[in-house]
Formats: structure tokens, sequence, C-alpha cells
């Protein structure tokens, strides 16, 4: 394990000694005093890479990043895991703005609340399946776009009548599957898009996501799941089909 | 005056504007130190074509006086201002706003300030002080060439100019005031040239705004208030919210909280959702004030005497994170920057579309 001092470190300089750290073969880093520094985890390979971040940490964290773990132990800030490709990035706090933005693998585990566009044109292929949980509220423009993987919001601290999630729920959805532990009013959601109950394979899949989730967030599962969810799809096979046929 | 290209060297890096800010709401007046290390800390979201600051309570000796702030190219405008301002004012103090040299910061225009009352023998009849003081800085900011206030509120004051903020800072000497408000931005000019005036903030009397984002209605905006006697000389969009500000809540004294829904309006879809009497009111707003709607990105702070305000677009096009510690409220554009000032944040959240964070002196009498 190698501890950095980050107090103060502009963030090129920080970035460049992580990346020749992972090279050399470095296994577990902990970043302390790390404030605002940017881009970090962006583009770093090795699935057994483990980063853990004490403080926030900038804007585009683990941006491209294919395989390492990181570990935030404060609040984050806007454009986490954009384009990721796998491994796993876990907010102990809050998170902000455009998360997860293109994603196309791994997964992004937000213990609290997360801003707006959340989700925006996620995507999957074959095994390539990316999953984001939030376990608090989300903004506007939730899943805009999204072409594929796993979008879900879980509404942990909502009052009693508070909605979990923000308007344009999912617009321009025609792939993924978006589940809320609670429910949305359909004036909300995207044009094309509609509420279901889960199925069997929702269920397990759902069961499988939340188990790890809640073991690296610190949420109950059992009260995790003493709730109902709905699933979003939308309604027909190729919503935009026709949208430029004239 | 001159005019940097936004893209000097032809490059385009993606960024956008910081802002920072905070509030003492007990009044407490503190050194530009904190403010110039926050914005510093949001450097790369800035390029360097513009800084700049607005502090409140730094002149508590003059603090019935306006407090002109003053541009010049040259020594001829500064002679055909100071004629105007001699004219149309009665002048306690006039002297040179002090400054240093700081790598980084090039052919600075002059800058001075003026100590000054209305006279009433002036004034048109029926006229108040400060749409007098408005006229005034319109006719210094329209008809005389190389010549622009930029800031004229009383025990307040704004710097600004080309470079990065925290170079601005120090150029103005900011830890020789004390302030209760600051509020920094750090400008990344997309759509409009880089140049001392073009920094924020944009102030009338004692209003002062940061943005970050472009107002797309600036025409419809600009033109309605023109017909209110605002010019708009500025050549960059955030100018318009200081007049619409200053309209709203001074001029037609809206309370603040519509004054921010009719910049930061409700979608009609969901005013029709609305109960009997939100709904009459919000339709009324937007019919009435229509084309005070700022559309676009934004999310801004303003601040005026005694009040700190940071409210985003509707739709949240822009970051914006407020905190606060004790009686101290803090907004900028990520978390980071304010924690790079205070560490332990009693609560810090993320505001939603068009909800503004207000910081308030809870002392008057401290105004």
């Amino acid at each position: 394990m190698i501890e950095i001092d980050a107090q103060g470190v502009y963030y090129k300089r920080l970035n460049d000694q992580i990346h020749k750290l992972v090279q050399q073969g470095e296994k577990h880093i902990v970043l302390h005093n790390i404030n605002g520094q940017r881009y970090i985890g962006d583009g770093v390979p090795g699935e057994e890479v483990l980063i853990e971040i004490f403080g926030v940490p900038g804007n585009d964290l683990a941006t491209f990043m294919d395989g390492p773990t990181l570990l935030v132990h404060n609040n984050a800030q806007d454009g986490i895991a954009n384009t990721m490709n796998a491994g796993k990035v876990v907010i102990e706090g809050n998170a902000g703005d455009v998360l997860g933005y293109g994603m196309r693998g791994g997964k992004l585990f937000v213990q609290g609340d997360v801003g707006y566009r959340v989700g925006i044109h996620m995507k999957e292929y074959q095994h390539w399946v990316p999953i984001l949980v939030a376990g608090g509220t989300a903004g506007d423009f939730f899943g805009e776009y999204i072409a594929g993987g796993r979008l879900i919001l879980l509404g942990m601290n909502c009052e009693d009548g508070e909605p979990l999630v923000g308007d344009y729920v999912g617009t321009g959805m025609h792939g993924g599957k978006i589940f809320l532990r609670g429910n949305v009013e359909e004036r909300f959601l995207g044009k094309g898009l509609r509420t279901y109950e889960l199925d069997d394979e929702d269920h397990k899949e759902l069961t499988e996501i939340l188990k790890e989730y809640c073991e690296d967030t610190g949420w109950n599962y059992d009260e995790v799941m003493n709730h109902p969810f709905v699933k979003l799809i939308p309604y027909t096979n190729r919503p935009y089909g026709n949208l430029y046929v004239y | 005056m001159v005019i940097k290209d936004a893209y000097p060297h032809d490059e385009k890096s993606i960024s956008g504007c910081g802002l920072s800010g905070f509030m003492h709401q007990d009044g407490k007046r503190v050194g530009g130190e904190d403010i110039i290390q926050s914005i510093a800390l949001l450097h790369d979201r800035s390029n360097g074509l513009g800084g700049g600051f607005a502090a409140y309570g730094i002149y508590p000796e003059h603090k019935d006086e306006y407090a002109l702030h003053l541009m010049y190219d040259d020594s001829e405008a500064k002679k055909q201002t100071e004629s105007l301002i001699d004219e149309q004012f009665q002048v306690s103090l006039g002297e040179e706003i002090p400054t240093r040299l700081v790598p980084g910061i090039q052919d600075p225009p002059l800058f001075r300030r003026y100590f000054v009352h209305t006279r009433p023998d002036c004034m048109a009849p029926g006229e108040n002080e400060n749409d007098y003081v408005v006229r005034q800085i319109m006719r210094i900011n329209d008809n005389i060439s190389g010549a622009f206030v930029v800031s004229s509120g009383r025990n307040m004051g704004a710097f600004k100019g080309v470079g990065y903020a925290e170079d601005i800072g120090h150029f103005f000497r900011l830890e020789e005031y004390e302030a209760y408000t600051w509020i920094a931005h750090g400008r990344f000019p997309t759509n409009t040239q880089g140049w001392w005036g073009g920094a924020h903030p944009f102030t009338i009397l004692d209003w002062a705004v940061v943005h970050n984002g472009e107002i797309s209605s600036y025409g419809i905006n600009k033109r309605y208030l023109e017909t209110f006697g605002y010019r708009c000389t500025m050549r960059t969009d955030t100018e318009v919210m200081a007049y619409i500000l200053d309209l709203l809540l001074r001029r037609h004294r809206v309370p603040l909280k519509i004054a921010c829904k009719v910049m930061s309006a409700p979608f009609w879809k969901d005013i029709e959702h609305m109960d009997p009497e939100e709904h009459k009111i919000y339709k009324a707003v937007r019919m009435v004030y229509g084309s005070m709607l700022a559309n676009g990105p934004f999310a801004i702070i303003f601040g005026r005497r005694g009040q700190m305000v940071a409210i985003n677009d509707r739709v949240k096009l822009r970051p914006l994170v407020a905190g606060r510690k004790g009686d101290t409220i803090y907004v900028s554009s990520e978390e980071a920057g304010i924690r790079e000032i205070c560490k332990d944040l009693d609560e810090v959240w993320t505001p939603r579309a068009g909800d503004p964070v207000v910081a308030q002196l809870e002392d008057e009498v401290l105004m």
C-alpha cells in the first residue's frame, strides 16, 4: 500500500504519479487531503487496483476507467464515470450532476443523493452492462437517452410524499432498465415510457446488485428491499423509429 | 481598449466559469485572502481572460456615500468623466484605487474611486437618488469613450479585470479590505471578448452579479431593459442580470422569491399543476415579466447590501453547491471551492434548479 498526501498537489502531477504507480504494479493507493483534483482514476487499468480517496475529489472522476475500484470516503462532484469501461466506484456520500454519462461497463455506487442528468446515454453490449445505483434522490433528466445498463434509485431518505426523482425521467430511453424504489408521476416520465411491475428476472438481477451495493455503502439490505420497486422501460421496441420518417 | 481574442492560439479547451462567494451573516468582516484562495482552487474553470470580485461592507467610513469605481483607458476619458462627476455629484474624496504589479496582469487601465453624494439641485423633478445615480452611470458608460463604471453602490465595491481571478485579487490588494460578503468569478469567455470591462461582476448601484453560463435571451432582455433607461454597453450577456435585479427588486419592489422565479421561471406545464393561488401568481409573473426570463444555462451569485443570493437556471445547466458553517453561508461551482476555505462545514447541499440560496445579514444596522 502506498499513501500520498495530496494537499495542494496539482491534478496533473497527482494523476501522473497514480498512473506510474499502477504501471509499476502497485495494487493499493490511498490518497489523503484530496480537494478538487480532477480526473482521478481516469483511464487507469487493472482489476486488482484499489484507490481510496479521503477528501472531495474534483470533476470527471473515473472517466474511461478500466478495471480498478475507487473508494471515495466523502462527497464527490460532477461527471463521475464518464464513458467508464470496467471497475467500480463507490461514493460514501452525495455526488453531483452528469454521473455515468455514456457509461459502458462497471459499477457506480453512490450512497446518498445524486444531481441532475444522471445516467444519460448509458449503453450495454453483450456482457458489458454498466450499473449505477444511488441511495438517495435524483434531479431532472435521470436516465435521459439511456440505451443500456441498469439505473437504480432508492430514495432511502425520502420523506412521505417527497418525490425521489425529478422531471423528464428517461426521456429518449430506448434500452436498458431503470428501477425506482417508489413511484413517479406519469407526467414526469419521458414520452414512450411506462412503469412496469418487476418480473422474476428483474427480481433476481436487482437482488444481486443491491446485495453488493448494500455491502459497499452500508445501507441495510432488508430495509432497502422492504419497499415496492417499479421498472421503467420503453413500451415499444423502437420508440423513435418513426421520428425522422416523413 | 485592447480586446483579447477568447482563443488566442485557436485552441478550445473545455471548461466553464468558476464562481465562489460567502457571507458572514453575523456581519463579521474579513480580508480578501479567503475568497482568493477559494477561487484559485477553481483556477481550471477559467482561462485567464477575466476575474473579479465584489465586496460588501468595505467602506464603513463612507457608508452613506455612493462609491463610484471607475476604469479609464486614458487620461482623456478620466478628464471628461471627472468633469461630469464634479458637475453632477458632491465629491468628498477622489483617489486612485490601490493596485500592485502582479505577474500575469498586463496593460491594466487606470482605476479610480470617488465617494459622492447626489446633488438635489441636479436631479429631475420627482427623481430619487438611486434613479439619478443610475442615469449618470448610463451616461458615462454610453457616452464617454474609454470610461466605464465598475461599481456604484454604497459601502461596497467591485474589482475586476483581465487575468486569472487570483491574480486580479492580488493586483487589487484585496487583503487590505474587510467585507462581510465576498463574491468572486473566474471567467472563461466563450461567446464574447475578454476585456477589462467584460470581466465579472457586473454591477449597478449595490447590485453585483457573477455568472457561469450564457444568457440566450440576452436580446429580448436587453430590448426590454432599454425601455426602462438601462444601456447595455459591456459587450457581454451577464450585464442584463444586474439591470433585471435592479428593475425587479428596487424599482418594482417585487419580492425576492418572485424575482428569482421571473429569471428562472417554472415551465407552463408545471404551472398547470399548481394550486389555484400559486397558479394565478406564476401565470401573472410569466405574462407580465416574460421579457425578463433569463433563458439558457446559468448559475449566478448576486450580492446587494446585506444579502447574498445564488440561483440556477430552471433546468440546472450549470453547477452550484452551497454550504453552511455557523452563521456563514458559502456557495461555489464546486464543493471543493468551499472546502478549500472551510473544511468542516455544518451542512452542504446542492440547490434544485431555480431554488435560490439566500444569505442575509442578521442585524440590519450593520448594513
